[in-house]
């Protein structure tokens, strides 16, 4: 392997986290279409995560959950069903990472929401049902309470010390512990992806 | 081997397979639009350039004013950097870009069917979840993170595991008034907006095939809010009638080779799908959704759900929370919520086949509400001007305007007023989604027509008969 860590690679990783009782919870939600052209060095960036659930619309904090004071510095986020779905935009994940949450732990992710957290070094850990229900019931009996996760193990230590395996897939895995960005792999195959191209514009010289 | 449609596409666009069963594909077209403008600097910055130029196709419309015509006209800040520095980069990388005073352009998921970009048997991406919508042609189109996008660029490739299969078949016939919307609703109502999560969805059936290219692409469009990234139809005769003779179509040879390959593209008889849902055409009535998620859906003759008889404990918090962000009623019929705006438009229903049907209501009456329609592409205006649609729509009252994807997202500066309710023809009824505290509800275009008449959603069967 010749690529070098571009991300923060992902090994373990122990942080408060902070549940999200929202089902279906949308990129919209994540963060509002306004700020979608702000940059990724934009001082405001960590206020964009969910902002509108977080703040009123004269700026003062609302009581969404995210805002009480033991969730705060939460670096985990335990959600609901379908995390992530609707919109392809990847600010979800930059806002995510603007407020150094490395793991989203939820029953299901959206498909694109999935593959960008795994470009920005986020880990997506799908659990069942119960146990993302049990788990946020926790963090809301214990705010502050820790979860750990090792992502070579493929293991999750929750508040109460159970321990949890996930499945995730071995390139997404393979990415995270090293850091790497799929430019610098895919350039590993340069001279296959000019050779595919000439064959293929041989076998299909109308789509060229 | 038995093979779908799918697959057979996928597999011709393999260039590797890792052990872990993860392929690099190579992609035939990449479309790129203004929300993208800082991917350019940033593929800079990193050492990287354009791999294949030729196969990018640029376009403004996300952060386009629909009263805009020139980039002057753009608000200073952001917005207009955003189209600015994307009709830039393709000078300065050389790939092709539709500007906003060139009637080609249009919303990126509108132009490229429009232009003959996209085609039969391609893989094709852009960083939009909307990409869906070119599966309508039978090729295969995904929706793509900024990350992504630059990897494409770099590499003209995409690393992707290949997803499950799901076909939809949609069986008997249509009913009057119940359009390519209405069945892309009823679908998503049916299988859950994350019921197509992890699979490609190929559309199939006697109502799929008797829809035109226009009805199919809606269908397609909307898969991402099923779950999918991926919904595609098998090409036919409509398809190969729909993209002859255009720009980018292939031409005198080249395009009797095309046709061969493209009319050999589909499932084979005993393919086997992961996944198989039938639905009946004829139980599919005009829909409106109430709650904020697209698969809450219902007929427009029903009334607002009670989350009381829902017996799964966070589906019943999820549809309190939304009855009471829309400020509806448990058991208030749909047709009595009135609306504050109407808009006709976006990448799912802003084609010429949309504002005909939208038309075709307003004609002879008035606007009650405050109406936007926003045509697909300066092309799809100039074919409605040409027909005089757009005199119907600026008799009753309604706005005309220019191309772009307006309303939909609302990042152009047109928006909902908090508290405000629309009716409209785009994708997303998300909190928000058309500004701040925003209510929307998704219907056709010929029920977002009738709504905008009566001032609250109304069975357009019933309001076409007694006309």
């Amino acid at each position: 392997m010749t690529a070098a860590p571009t991300i923060d690679p992902f090994r373990t990783f122990a942080s408060s986290a902070v549940p999200i009782d929202i089902a279906n919870c949308d990129t919209d939600q994540i963060i509002p279409a306004r700020f979608l052209r702000k940059g990724s060095d934009d001082p405001d960036y960590a206020r964009f995560l969910l902002h509108d659930l977080r703040f009123n619309t004269d700026g003062s904090e609302t009581n969404f959950v995210f805002n009480e004071p033991a969730y705060r510095g939460a670096g985990i986020l335990v959600a609901d069903k379908n995390w992530g779905c609707g919109s392809s935009r990847e600010n979800a994940v930059t806002a995510l990472v603007a407020n150094g949450i490395r793991a989203v732990i939820a029953p299901s992710v959206a498909d694109i929401h999935y593959s960008n957290c795994i470009q920005n070094g986020v880990l997506p850990v799908r659990l069942s049902d119960e146990e993302c229900a049990t788990l946020r019931a926790q963090l809301r009996d214990g705010p502050g309470a820790e979860i750990a996760i090792d992502l070579e193990t493929q293991t999750l230590t929750g508040p109460d010390q159970t321990r949890y395996t996930f499945e995730i897939d071995p390139f997404d895995k393979h990415r995270l512990l090293n850091g790497l960005d799929d430019i610098s792999l895919t350039l590993e195959h340069d001279t296959t992806i000019t050779e595919f191209a000439a064959s293929y514009a041989a076998r299909h010289s109308w789509a060229g | 081997m038995p093979q779908t449609l799918f697959e057979k596409i996928w597999h011709e666009h393999v260039i590797v397979t890792r052990d872990d069963g993860n392929s690099l594909l190579y992609v035939d077209r990449h479309l790129i639009h203004d929300l993208h403008f800082r991917a350019f600097a940033q593929l800079k910055a990193a050492g990287h350039s354009i791999r294949e130029p030729e196969k990018l196709f640029g376009v403004p419309d996300h952060s386009l004013p629909t009263t805009a015509k020139l980039l002057a006209d753009i608000p200073a800040g952001e917005m207009r950097e955003a189209v600015e520095v994307l009709e830039q980069a393709s000078k300065e990388f050389n790939f092709t870009h539709f500007s906003m005073t060139d009637d080609r352009h249009g919303i990126v998921h509108v132009i490229g069917p429009e232009q003959g970009i996209t085609q039969p048997g391609l893989l094709l991406v852009c960083g939009d979840s909307h990409t869906s919508t070119h599966g309508a042609f039978g090729c295969i189109a995904l929706g793509i993170g900024s990350t992504e996008v630059q990897h494409v660029l770099a590499t003209q490739t995409l690393w992707q595991r290949q997803p499950k299969s799901m076909r939809i078949t949609i069986t008997g016939e249509l009913g009057f008034g119940v359009t390519a919307k209405d069945i892309i609703l009823a679908v998503i109502r049916e299988i859950g907006t994350a019921g197509g999560t992890g699979y490609a969805i190929e559309y199939a059936g006697p109502v799929i095939e008797a829809l035109s290219m226009e009805g199919r692409m809606t269908v397609c469009n909307m898969t991402i809010e099923a779950g999918s990234r991926c919904g595609l139809i098998a090409p036919d005769e409509k398809t190969i009638a729909y993209v002859e003779g255009r720009p980018y179509a292939p031409k005198g040879g080249e395009w009797d080779k095309a046709v061969t390959y493209w009319q050999a593209l589909r499932s084979d008889g005993d393919a086997v799908f992961d996944k198989e849902i039938v639905i009946d055409g004829r139980t599919i009535a005009p829909m409106v959704t109430w709650g904020n998620s697209p698969q809450w859906a219902l007929p427009v003759t029903d009334v607002v759900p009670d989350p009381a008889s829902e017996p799964d404990a966070s589906v019943r918090a999820t549809m309190s929370a939304a009855i009471d962000y829309m400020d509806i009623e448990p058991g208030q019929p749909l047709s009595d919520i009135a609306v504050d705006m109407v808009f006709i438009g976006s990448c799912t229903n802003s084609r010429i086949e949309d504002l005909r049907a939208a038309a075709e209501v307003v004609k002879g009456r008035k606007a009650a509400v405050r109406t936007l329609v926003v045509p697909g592409s300066g092309l799809v205006k100039k074919q409605a001007e040409a027909e005089g649609l757009d005199q119907v729509f600026i008799d009753a009252g309604m706005e005309w305007r220019e191309p772009g994807c307006s309303m939909c997202l609302a990042v152009n500066g047109e928006t909902l007023g908090a508290g405000q309710r629309s009716a409209s023809t785009s994708n997303r009824n998300f909190r928000g989604r058309q500004g701040v505290g925003s209510r929307t509800h998704l219907v056709s275009p010929a029920m977002a027509a009738a709504a905008a008449v009566t001032g609250h959603f109304t069975d357009v069967r019933k309001f076409t008969e007694d006309a």
